[in-house]
């Protein structure tokens, strides 16, 4: 009966989204104010029905209803209780639902706190989010239907694959989606506006906190993913270049490019037709990302989605939805032009600059990761490209973007003075110099990429500290007064200074965690100790305890520096009889300034187990990094600014150039 | 993500990839194997290097590059021997070929084209500020002031 009520809810979202996508669009169009008001309603009731029907699956799991055929394949009645809710959208019928829900929530969104928008603009964003659901709902009621009845249930489920057995699936999934659903709702601002054929300084201004919003929970999602593979894999690696790695870094990428020329529409009122491009391609690299995942596209092997319907019905999805809003875009690009003066030295040309590299670096992980698809489509050749490539391209192409981080925000708008600005750098290329010259020193003089990798870390740091310090007249006007200033700073400059720190702080812990990584393989008793770079890990031996659906071997390490005792370990390999599978739990103690990691494996036939230990220097300083950046979208998101919008004013001024205020 | 990914796939478990009785003694040798393992593909895995995977063609790979090393072959000798056997796919990063030109260059095209869009379009735009426009001719002048009073005739 519970499923029922939820396939039930399921059809009737599909139907209030073919109600939100058309009637209200036709109103906008004809200044009908009842169709229009049917717009906003329907989301609502969007986000209602799918709340039901996503209480009703996790409900199935809850009481391990087996005679839905999802929760017989993805669980187990004796998973503890917050494995078999987030078993939920551990499964592909379930994340889609994850995913409509989440795209629902946003629809709502927009139609309970987008009050200050014009009537016709809200109802034609929300249309578009309509269309977008309607699609993703007609895909899951054909192909992927959570809900099926099995007509002879099991006794039990065949259980969550031991991986996911995690708290990681609790929180990565949704944060990823969040960013990447998010990004629909830049999408659908962008195809209303061409819609209208108008984009204005007040739309940037509207569509960039929905912007900052998913590009805030895309970037904790990847984050969160990329920590889950490093504790969980036991390969202490966090990055791997993975396909799916990349589907989702492709829109986080194309975001951050449109969080910044959203900012150039807003105060120039220039470079609008290319931010709608952005707005439409970040959404469509979502899109393409779920694709891929889900399809199974990436595998010839074995796929999530094996089904080809499913991977069929998604690229139909994906070839509407990008080719329908690009065609748009063709037809009504040539009308957004502007007349504003862009001169090359300036905040803006250092913005295009960003966006100039920031899409140079998305097109080439784009390419670099369909390019193996592609070429066996097109010849039957078959290539891999691996780390080796990204790195070697990714990188150049990220490096100039950093070193421009530091000095765009010093540039004023209209027209900047880079001597002066780089002068007022001289700190920052001091504090570079000093962290390359250091870091290189303390690596024993191995690797001077790494340590110009650092040096730009802290020119980055330095730079974002030197622009506050700027701001804020430190040093330069007496100490109460660069406070009041402080106080008296836009939150959305705050966000930005506190963001690109976070972006500092993360290539430190790139850098520093890929060139001086120590691993130590060994096979140890009981009583043998080994060094690794400066600490000594004396190995306990190992004790069987039980979980609660698992059998653990947990290894034991003491970890002492000069005799010192520094931390106890305890990496665990466990067994999981319902999957009849393993899983290697690695012990990490961080120091803040590196992670001490230990893996278990196999015992040998001689009773020693062989064992994997690392030093990875500042990989904590990635995660703290990241949790940084977020903080400064958030920051930034808490902006009155944002909310308030002051259209009216904006638009008057829109033509002679909106004051430079942040 | 990866691990959402291999859950998915049910391929190989996460455990240690190289084991201990692989490694060499000379930790130079066991040095340059970690290196090219790092770049070799495991043919039945998902995107993983044989370095990294413990399924159980990587591992005879990983001991098959030892074996070579321990026999006196260069790194390039090594590389070539495995790919002979299991063709340019084993190699993560993908040598350079006519198809895989457009994935070795493209990168550079895309920033030259990038560039240039934005050049030109900077180009354009960028009046430059301070420089006054070019003062008119008589001519142009004596035109101006022909329309001028056309204009102010009733």
């Amino acid at each position: 009966m519970i499923a029922e009520i939820g396939h039930y809810g399921l059809v009737l979202a599909l139907l209030l989204a073919t109600v939100q996508s058309t009637l209200p669009l036709a109103g906008a169009a004809r200044g009908h104010p009842g169709w229009m008001a049917l717009g906003p309603a329907a989301a609502l009731g969007q986000l209602i029905f799918l709340g039901l029907a996503f209480a009703a699956l996790t409900w199935a799991y809850v009481v391990s209803d087996f005679s839905v055929a999802n929760v017989a394949q993805n669980s187990h009645s004796a998973k503890p209780l917050l494995y078999k809710i987030t078993g939920v959208w551990g499964n592909h019928e379930g994340s889609m639902l994850l995913w409509v829900l989440i795209l629902a929530l946003f629809g709502a969104a927009v139609a309970l706190f987008g009050g200050n928008l014009p009537e016709t603009l809200r109802v034609r964003v929300l249309a578009v989010q309509g269309m977008v659901g309607f699609g993703f709902l007609l895909f899951i009621l054909f192909t992927s239907n959570p809900f099926d009845r099995l007509a002879m249930p099991p006794a039990d489920g065949r259980g969550l694959n031991p991986l996911l057995q995690d708290p990681g699936l609790a929180f990565h999934p949704p944060f990823l989606y969040l960013g990447y659903v998010g990004f629909s709702t830049a999408f659908s601002f962008a195809v209303a506006a061409l819609i209208e054929g108008r984009v204005t300084a007040a739309w940037a201004r509207w569509v960039r906190p929905w912007t900052l919003a998913a590009w805030s929970f895309l970037t904790i999602g990847i984050a969160l993913g990329s920590w889950w593979a490093y504790y969980e894999l036991g390969w202490g690696g966090w990055w791997y270049w993975d396909p799916v790695e990349n589907a989702s870094f492709l829109p986080w990428l194309a975001g951050t490019a449109l969080l910044h020329s959203a900012i150039v529409v807003e105060k120039r009122d220039t470079l609008k037709s290319w931010t709608v491009l952005l707005a439409i391609f970040a959404f469509s690299l979502s899109l393409i990302g779920t694709f891929l995942v889900r399809s199974g596209v990436l595998t010839s092997v074995h796929a999530f989605a094996q089904d080809p319907e499913r991977g069929l019905f998604i690229l139909v999805l994906l070839i509407i939805a990008i080719g329908g809003s690009l065609a748009l875009y063709a037809v009504r690009a040539p009308t957004l032009r502007s007349t504003a003066v862009f001169a090359p030295i300036s905040r803006e040309g250092a913005l295009l600059v960003n966006n100039l590299l920031l899409a140079t670096a998305c097109a080439t992980v784009f390419l670099g990761t369909l390019y193996p698809l592609f070429l066996e489509a097109l010849t039957d050749e078959k290539v891999s490209v691996g780390p080796p490539y990204f790195n070697a391209t990714f990188l150049p192409i990220i490096a100039p973007a950093l070193v421009a981080m530091a000095i765009g925000p010093l540039l004023a708008w209209k027209r900047g003075d880079l001597g002066r600005a780089m002068s007022r750098l001289w700190i920052a290329g001091l504090a570079a110099l000093g962290v390359a010259v250091l870091s290189y020193v303390a690596a024993g003089g191995d690797g001077i990429l790494a340590a110009l990798g650092m040096g730009l870390a802290g020119w980055l740091f330095m730079g974002a500290m030197v622009e506050l310090a700027e701001r804020i007249k430190l040093f330069r006007a007496p100490l109460g007064e660069s406070l009041s200033r402080a106080r008296g700073l836009p939150r959305a400059a705050w966000g930005m200074t506190v963001a690109h720190a976070g972006v500092a702080v993360v290539a430190a812990g790139v850098t520093a965690s890929g060139a001086w990584k120590t691993e130590s393989i060994q096979a140890m008793r009981a009583g043998d100790s080994v060094e690794v770079a400066g600490y000594t890990f004396t190995f306990e031996g190992v004790k069987t305890v039980p979980g609660p659906n698992y059998r653990a071997e947990r290894g034991t390490f003491t970890v002492t520096r000069d005799g010192r005792p520094v931390a106890v370990l305890t990496p665990e390999k466990r067994f999981y009889p319902v999957a009849q599978r393993d899983t290697t739990e690695a012990a990490i103690h961080t120091t803040w300034l590196a992670d001490l990691y230990a893996v278990i494996s196999e015992p040998g036939a001689d009773g020693a187990w062989s064992t994997r230990i690392y030093h990875n220097p500042l990989v904590p300083w990635i995660w703290i990094g990241v949790i940084v950046m977020g903080l400064g979208g958030a920051l930034s998101l808490t902006d009155r600014r944002h909310r308030v919008g002051a259209p009216r004013r904006t638009r008057a001024e829109a033509g002679a150039a909106a004051p430079a205020q942040a | 993500m990866r691990a959402l990914l291999f859950a998915l796939l049910f391929l190989a478990l996460p455990a240690v990839a190289v084991e201990p009785e692989e490694i060499l003694d000379d930790p130079a040798l066991e040095a340059r194997a970690r290196a090219i393992s790092k770049d070799l593909r495991c043919l039945v895995c998902q995107n993983q290097s044989i370095d990294d995977s413990n399924a159980e063609l990587a591992r005879d790979l990983r001991v098959l590059v030892r074996e070579r090393l321990v026999a006196g072959d260069s790194d390039q000798q090594v590389v070539e021997f495995v790919v002979a056997r299991y063709g340019d796919f084993v190699l993560l990063n993908p040598p350079v070929k006519p198809h895989t030109w457009l994935l070795w260059f493209g990168p550079v095209i895309i920033l030259i084209l990038a560039a240039s869009g934005v050049a030109l379009y900077v180009g354009r735009r960028a009046r430059p500020i301070g420089i006054e426009a070019e003062p008119l001719t008589a001519e142009e002048r004596a035109r101006i002031n022909a329309v001028l009073r056309d204009k102010d005739k009733p």
